[in-house]
């Protein structure tokens, strides 16, 4: 057990070395940084300084060295824009990104799991095929385009609900929606699937003949060895959720980091972009990281792989 | 299969854009701005679909957005699903160091929110319909690599592959005329729904203003664009979302048909 932790800790600090070490070479992906930043309206000399300033102009090995000293310590670096250490903008922002996770989740699971399961239970029946071919549709609309229309619908038409910013709960309502329906579809499938792997189980076969009622089978028995595969892909949700939903907080103007990284990449503000990207694999390998360990400790057959 | 119907459908638009379109895609015409569709009051017949905020045909629009958004989705699939399939099937044969060193690559690509990533690089290098494609092959090769890599491993701990290694046969042989044959059918399954993954990325960028350049119609472009016209025009963002819906489900739909094609232990 020690040896398989130790393993996934190592394999996590590779990954995030590797992520740190692209997300600064971004920064010269576009050639000289300094102009990329700065613009063109600034005259030679100004551009000289800014680049003296940034430290753009020592050796690249220096400056990479530098780069993960300063990651190491919790130091993201200063937003060039903004004059503000970037791990304190990425702070202000994150308890609005986690509200919406947290309702993005409380909806997926809520709705995804239940209805894969009668799907399953049900195969072939009438609920089983409106529910899929649901999913099917709720898979297909890209994001954006379902904000827009939540928007026209219940802000523009009925004026039902807020449609941008943070604040009450009624702010969080459709973002939430928008922001769940791809998952819940896909997990609504994958729960599905998985119930049906399951239900031709011996053990499903033996709570049955033991007498068991059919709900205590389902969810006792069944559910939760199909769960396994679902808990992978609703860490991937988490983990990707929390590094900033990209364009569910664009269009509804949610100061999460989502719309802080759309920012960030707008105004050319590196040392910003290299913080939120780093940071989201930050979290998406912790968060996976805890959801491997936390299999190790329910199934002992994966601990000893 | 009616995916695949709705899919050739589509397909034949984006191929004959220029001969079946009522107008060019950029002519603007500011008399004739925020026209409503056809069936709505004020609308017309040669504006079926109603124009944009700068008087463009919103029909003629869509038409050549599907030429984007296909040629992107299959160019994608074709870059990044081949080398992630080639990569996976060289880490599943030769094992070892190579595999490795690929399955930590795939590790790296997979921590990364592709979509977060794309739109980084987009801003960095700039919009082209190059660049897209780049940025969109390379958020799509790493799902084929686990793929091709976990099929040709149980591939080669088959009786046939071990046949095939006693009578001399090459590496290379082996590759081509086992392997390969034996490991397309889940990866054309990936294929199709990568490709409905890359179609709503691609409009994604459009729509975050950092994909294919403006000038160029696409239906996340028009989509972005049409937004701010919400109030007053919702055909302009509203038409664009449901071409692009349409296609994403018919792919999805013909991906679903394919996964039960090539395994009918999931279907009855």
């Amino acid at each position: 057990m020690k040896r398989f932790i130790a393993k996934r800790l190592l394999q996590a600090v590779f990954i995030l070395w590797a992520v740190a070490t692209i997300a600064f070479g971004l920064t010269f992906l576009s050639g000289d940084p300094a102009t990329l930043m700065i613009g063109d309206h600034w005259t030679a000399e100004q551009i000289a300084a800014f680049r003296d300033h940034m430290g753009y102009d020592r050796p690249l090995l220096v400056q990479y060295g530098d780069f993960l000293g300063r990651l190491v310590r919790g130091d993201f670096g200063v937003s060039v824009r903004q004059q503000i250490p970037v791990i304190e903008l990425i702070w202000q922002r994150f308890p609005a990104t986690l509200e919406l996770t947290a309702a993005a989740l409380f909806l997926i699971i809520t709705i995804s799991i239940p209805l894969g399961v009668l799907s399953a239970v049900k195969r072939n029946s009438l609920a089983d095929r409106i529910t899929m071919s649901g999913a099917l549709i709720a898979q297909s609309v890209p994001t954006f385009w379902l904000g827009i229309i939540l928007i026209l619908v219940f802000g523009v038409t009925l004026r039902w609900l807020p449609v941008s910013g943070r604040g009450t709960f009624a702010h969080l309502i459709l973002p939430a929606i928008t922001l769940a329906t791809f998952s819940t579809a896909r997990i609504a499938r994958l729960v599905r699937s998985s119930m049906l792997d399951v239900l031709g189980q011996d053990y499903v076969r033996t709570a049955r003949a033991k007498g068991l009622s059919n709900w205590r089978v389902y969810f006792v028995h069944a559910l939760r060895n199909a769960l396994i595969p679902v808990i992978t892909m609703l860490g991937i949700e988490i983990g990707s959720l929390l590094g900033g939903a990209l364009i569910t907080e664009t269009v509804f103007a949610w100061p999460g980091i989502g719309r802080l990284t759309l920012l960030a990449i707008q105004a050319r503000d590196l040392p910003l972009v290299q913080g939120v990207i780093t940071f989201g694999a930050l979290i998406f390998v912790l968060v996976n990281l805890a959801v491997d360990l936390s299999y190790s400790l329910i199934d002992p057959r994966i601990r000893n792989e | 299969m009616t995916g695949a119907g709705v899919l050739g459908f589509l397909v034949i638009l984006a191929v004959a854009a220029p001969f079946i379109s009522p107008h060019d895609p950029g002519s603007i015409d500011i008399r004739a701005r925020l026209m409503p569709p056809v069936w709505m009051d004020g609308g017309s017949w040669s504006h079926l679909f109603g124009t944009d905020n700068v008087g463009r045909d919103v029909l003629t629009r869509i038409i050549y957005g599907a030429r984007v958004s296909l040629f992107i989705g299959i160019s994608t699939i074709l870059i990044g699903g081949l080398s992630g399939s080639l990569l996976g099937m060289v880490a599943g044969y030769f094992r070892g160091r190579t595999e490795t060193i690929i399955m930590r690559l795939v590790d790296i690509q997979m921590a990364f929110p592709s979509i977060l990533l794309a739109v980084a690089i987009m801003a960095l290098v700039g919009p082209s319909m190059m660049n897209v494609i780049f940025v969109l092959s390379l958020s799509t090769w790493a799902p084929f690599c686990r793929v091709a890599r976990g099929q040709t491993l149980h591939v080669c701990s088959q009786e046939y592959i071990t046949a095939a290694e006693a009578l001399g046969l090459k590496d290379f042989a082996i590759l081509l005329r086992h392997v390969i044959p034996n490991i397309l059918s889940p990866l054309i399954v990936v294929a199709s729904f990568a490709l409905a993954t890359n179609i709503i990325n691609e409009a994604s960028l459009s729509f975050l203003g950092v994909g294919v350049p403006p000038s160029t119609p696409t239906w996340g472009g028009m989509l972005g664009e049409g937004r701010n016209y919400l109030r007053i025009a919702w055909w302009v963002s509203t038409l664009p979302g449901i071409a692009l819906m349409m296609c994403v489900y018919s792919v999805n739909m013909l991906g679903d048909w394919l996964r039960d094609f090539y395994d009918p232990r999931l279907i009855d």
